[in-house]
């Protein structure tokens, strides 16, 4: 379980999520992302390819970041949702709140 | 002193409902830490998923539930006292998994939570978690002190 971050030519940062995305790691989540913003980055992209399942403390993570992001002039997008987690983001009704696309690739297009 | 991570899986053999056919009870005991969530609710999904637990129940369904009782029961039941410990006990039946996590704690009014999928309530940082639970699983219920939920997931 953890987290890689990698940064894109168009300076967009890229951070994988593997394994779980839950009340035990959040943080870590939220720190790599503030560290990103710190250095300048205002697009960011989590990739949930590698991702088993999330709680309500990291869909909470997530929606803050994303506020922030705002507040910052910037984005945070997300990624390869499988169907489980799809389906929480749809409970939920996050689905409205973020920009979601099936694969890194594809959200890397354009952002 | 720290409650040691626990388990124990054994077939009952008291007498059980008509209903039941396996009479298996899966017992879990674990401290008052988020360090040992994830590890907790993996034991629990893989011996709920040897019993027939559907995959996608075990794989999504009952991780997500168990996991946002068990983090309930650790940060807000024991207020994470490590001397303080989590049970979770999963009877199985022909007809169900019942799953029930109990804290040590003073219990809570579960009738005063928000729904925070409202249009005002979307961008809040925290409150889905019972709601995730009751979406996830067929019956919740507590007990009267507010310090145990049972969940429950019906064989697909």
């Amino acid at each position: 379980m953890g987290f890689t971050v990698r940064k894109e030519p168009t300076g967009v940062v890229v951070i994988g999520v593997d394994g779980q995305l839950i009340v035990s790691n959040r943080h870590e989540l939220k720190e790599r992302v503030i560290e990103a913003v710190d250095f300048g980055s205002r697009k960011i992209l989590v990739d949930f390819t590698a991702t088993g399942y999330i709680d309500s403390s990291g869909l909470g993570a997530l929606v803050s970041l994303a506020k922030k992001l705002r507040e910052a002039g910037g984005e945070l997008r997300l990624a390869g949702l499988n169907e489980d987690l799809r389906t929480l983001f749809e409970l939920t009704k996050l689905d409205t709140l973020f920009n979601i696309t099936a694969s890194a690739d594809e959200a890397l297009k354009g952002f | 002193m720290t409650v040691p991570l626990r388990l124990s899986v054994r077939r009952s053999d008291v007498p059980l409902p008509e209903s039941a056919l396996t009479g298996v009870r899966i017992s879990v005991r674990l401290p008052s830490r988020l360090e040992v969530l994830e590890e907790a609710v993996d034991v629990v999904a893989r011996h709920c998923l040897a019993e027939g637990l559907s995959a996608r129940q075990a794989r999504f369904h009952l991780r997500v539930a168990l996991c946002e009782a068990l983090a309930n029961a650790i940060l807000y039941g024991n207020a994470e006292d490590p001397t303080k410990a989590v049970d979770v006990h999963v009877t199985v039946t022909d007809a169900a998994f019942t799953v029930e996590v109990v804290d040590e704690g003073c219990g809570f009014d579960p009738t005063c939570l928000v729904t925070p999928v409202l249009p005002d309530d979307i961008e809040a940082a925290g409150g889905r978690g019972l709601f995730l639970i009751r979406q996830l699983v067929d019956d919740v219920s507590f007990n009267d002190r507010g310090n145990a939920i049972c969940m429950v997931l019906r064989r697909a």
